[in-house]
């Protein structure tokens, strides 16, 4: 199945299993096609005008359960047999932990080192183990043809080697809320030198969530970024002035705006300490009118609640 | 006189306080077509925003509301009472020799539940914060922190399954005890058995979801915390809870689109059916296999080894009666005399389709290969092969069917074979390209695509469009009949079923003098083969 690549050691196996069935259904459909076609040209009012009566015949019908009741026991045992080689992880993999939250991936390495992208050397074994902060997500890596949910409250996992070079597509596969079709990641595979420098390099550890826009040093500094950053709140909301899933913080402050609450009912507010507090505590129960109600609850401390509300007080 | 002219109430009041089983059937007929195109467009809908991703149509919102509504209304309120509720309350009490189904009244306030369940769900799009924006299968934590209205969605899915359970009661007790004289259980059409199969699920499996769904509203209202982790919850709980009714329900859907499929073959082939006990028993073991297997919806969520292993075992299982189905349509066309008018057009086109489903089928059931195709496009295309291209095609051929006994009225041939041609290309570029997209990486329920999934987009949503525009030649033509069609005759189709032994359309109870069965169903050459 070349239509996409085969980039890790349970790629094949997949394939192999999936072109087995494929074949054998292939065959059967022009078979079963066939017959119907031929069977209606054949036995033609026009050219069969009298129909003979057939109630049953035990041998074809047993003959027609029996053979395919083999195939698909035969289909069974090859799909398990794959399957249980993607669950047994082998013992020098390499255990990654993975976070999915609304709506981005992050990984945390065994010396801690954190990534937004999944950085791996090529030909290693790596096991993934899977926590959600929020709701069900799935990991996906289609070239890897692995897939697992990722369960709030429950510790998932996977494992593959990865065997080719190059980047690949990480993709969320359960409805996991508005921007669902964008919690999309990079699997980065590298040789293994690089991963190396990589993962043993001084650089600073890279926070988790998006990139901070570079902001004048005066913003940069205010010890909310960081918070908003660590709960990614930038992932809906941005610094400078563009509306993303979420209204952005620039210049929202101190204006009038109009709120739907929870039954639908919209009405005028205007955009003071009280109400930051409640669109982070408990978002649902105003929503800004044109924005989807998808803000997930936001527990922060009293600290780190006074210093968002100051810093969006103050970003003009 | 027929039951269209005859009954002690005028105008409207006579259709929607009627208790009689064809009227009823009517009733569910005009609102589940209304109903159906309704998600039909919403489904056009989504093509487009897939065509217009750079500059979408709709907001990444309004896309996921799409696909909710869309699914919630395509599978509670057509694909899961369609055939049942219409065809079946309109004809399984003919085609026993009854009067009425056991329960009349029973049966009018199953269509009162559909109708308020429907208000409810229509009521939860255009109230509070929106419409229901976590797919049709509500999976917990996502629909319990979901700011939009699920809670009024979900109960308007609670009140459709009182319709269900009611009809399901009503065909049971009817089969079992309102059978025509003479007429043996190994006497029954298969339509009927496809019934009886179908109403023990109904009954057996529809409370299941209604617990889980009244679940999730109190957890909404009051956190009790049943599926939510936060508080203790099991949200997988939650999952086998939802599949203990949903897997099942698919068996709901199609069984019964089986058995009218068994009564048009034979009917255009003039030929009794291939080996009636497989296929009657065949419905019972699908009833009863089907509502064990619910755990294969679920092999990518961290399930146990040894619950995937017999999970995917007793899938493998469960296909084998739908194979001897097939094989049985397929040997009742052999040294028949064969008519292809558009019913038998439609039932062939099953058949094919139903294949390619179930098939597809085959391939998610094997584990390894799963791990690939869950959740994405490929699910997504293979169920509308076995729901749309099974259960939807099914049911036109019904409609085809017996249209012009429940009518008195004759549509045009041609054009509901004309209308074939962009439902079947339409059909399978829309489908089988998902097909292909699953198995590249392209997940369901993404309001947009990457660069790679394009081309498969491409063609999907220009399949889509030919299709919507073959489903509107297909009832616009019906319609037309219904105004300015031809009377139509007895019995057009040369059926041997009791049904086109009485008047056209039927008289109001049926049968002035109850007949006396003594022979099996389709005996087309009586005197012998």
């Amino acid at each position: 199945m070349p239509i996409i690549p085969q980039a890790s050691s349970a790629a094949g196996r997949v394939d192999s299993v999936f072109l087995f069935i494929f074949v054998l259904c292939a065959v059967f459909l022009v078979l079963l096609t066939a017959a119907l076609i031929y069977f209606v040209i054949k036995y033609n009012r026009k050219r069969h005008p009298r129909a003979v009566d057939i109630e049953g015949n035990k041998w074809v019908e047993t003959v027609w359960t029996i053979v395919p009741t083999i195939l698909f026991l035969m289909m069974f045992v090859y799909g398990w047999t794959d399957f249980r080689y993607m669950r047994e992880v082998p013992r020098e993999a390499m255990v990654i932990e993975v976070t999915g939250r609304q709506w981005a991936w992050s990984f945390k390495y065994p010396n801690g080192k954190q990534s937004t992208e999944l950085i791996l050397a090529v030909d290693k074994p790596v096991k993934l183990v899977l926590r959600s902060a929020d709701v069900i997500h799935g990991f996906f890596i289609p070239a890897f043809r692995i897939k697992e949910d990722v369960v709030p409250g429950k510790e998932n996992y996977t494992w593959f080697s990865p065997t080719q070079l190059g980047s690949f597509d990480i993709e969320c596969t359960v409805i996991c809320g508005v921007s669902h079709a964008n919690m999309l990641g990079k699997a980065v595979v590298v040789p293994v030198d690089e991963f190396k420098e990589w993962y043993f390099g001084d650089e600073t550890v890279p926070t988790p969530g998006r990139t901070i826009p570079t902001l004048p040093p005066e913003i940069a500094a205010h010890p909310a970024v960081n918070v908003l950053n660590q709960r990614f709140c930038l992932t809906c909301h941005s610094f400078d002035g563009s509306p993303l899933v979420g209204p952005s913080f620039k210049g929202i402050y101190a204006t009038t705006q109009t709120v739907l609450d929870s039954k639908g009912n919209a009405r005028e507010i205007v955009v003071d300490d009280d109400y930051l507090v409640r669109a982070i505590q408990d978002p649902a129960a105003d929503i800004l009118k044109g924005y989807p109600p998808s803000m997930p609850k936001t527990s922060l401390s009293e600290d780190e609640l006074a210093q968002v509300v100051d810093f969006i007080k103050n970003l003009k | 006189m027929s039951y269209l002219t005859e009954g002690r109430r005028k105008g409207i009041r006579s259709w929607i306080l009627s208790t009689d089983h064809k009227r009823i059937g009517v009733l569910y007929l005009v609102s589940m077509v209304s109903l159906f195109f309704i998600a039909v467009l919403i489904g056009v809908l989504m093509r487009i925003e897939q065509l217009t991703i750079e500059t979408p149509m709709f907001e990444p919102q309004t896309y996921n509301a799409f696909f909710t509504v869309h699914g919630v209304i395509m599978i509670f309120m057509f694909v899961l009472p369609g055939l049942p509720a219409v065809f079946g309350n309109f004809f399984l009490p003919i085609m026993i020799g009854a009067k009425d189904v056991s329960f009349p009244r029973l049966n009018l306030l199953s269509w009162y539940f559909f109708i308020a369940g429907t208000g409810l769900v229509v009521a939860s799009l255009f109230t509070g914060a929106g419409p229901p924006d976590t797919g049709w299968t509500f999976y917990a934590p996502f629909s319990l922190t979901s700011g939009t209205n699920v809670s009024l969605g979900v109960f308007g899915a609670f009140v459709l399954g009182f319709s269900s359970i009611l009809t399901g009661l009503n065909f049971i007790t009817t089969i079992h005890r309102l059978r025509a004289p003479g007429m043996k259980w190994h006497r029954m059409p298969l339509f009927a058995w496809s019934l009886y199969g179908t109403a023990w699920i109904q009954v057996l499996a529809t409370p299941i979801i209604g617990i889980t769904l009244l679940l999730v509203i109190a957890e909404r209202l009051f956190g009790i915390g049943v599926f939510d982790p936060a508080k203790g919850g099991d949200p997988l709980l939650y999952q086998h809870l939802f599949w203990i009714y949903s897997h099942p329900a698919v068996y709901i859907m199609i069984l019964p689109a089986m058995g009218a499929i068994t009564e048009i073959i034979p009917t255009f082939a003039r030929k009794t059916i291939f080996g009636y006990k497989a296929i009657a028993y065949s419905s019972l073991a699908i009833a009863f296999l089907g509502s064990l297997v619910w755990g294969h919806h679920m092999f990518t969520s961290g399930m146990s080894e040894k619950a995937n292993l017999v999970f995917s075992l007793l899938t493998f299982i469960v296909a084998v009666p739908s194979a001897i189905k097939v094989f049985n349509w397929t040997a009742t066309l052999y040294k028949g005399s064969i008519e292809v008018r558009p019913p038998m057009l439609y039932a062939l086109t099953f058949v094919f389709l139903f294949a390619i489903g179930g098939l597809t089928g085959l391939m998610q059931g094997a584990l390894a290969v799963n791990v690939q195709l869950h959740d994405t496009y490929f699910i997504v295309g293979h169920f509308h092969y076995v729901m749309f291209g099974g259960t939807g095609m099914g049911f036109f051929a019904a409609l085809l069917y017996w249209f012009p006994k429940m009518f008195g009225k004759t549509y045009n041939e041609k054009i509901a074979v004309f209308a074939w041609v962009p439902i079947f290309i339409g059909f399978n570029m829309l489908y089988f390209a998902m097909l292909v997209l699953g198995y590249m990486g392209m997940p369901r329920r993404y309001f947009t695509h990457l660069p790679q999934y394009r081309t498969g987009h491409i063609i999907a949503s220009i399949g889509g469009f030919i299709l919507a525009v073959g489903l509107v030649m297909f009832f616009a033509n019906l319609v037309v009949a219904l105004k300015r069609g031809r009377k139509a005759e007895q019995n057009p189709w040369g059926g041997v079923t009791l049904e086109w032994k009485i008047p056209t359309p039927p008289p109001l109870e049926n049968f002035s003098i109850i007949p006396r069965i003594d022979d099996r169903p389709y005996r087309f050459n009586p005197e012998g083969s």
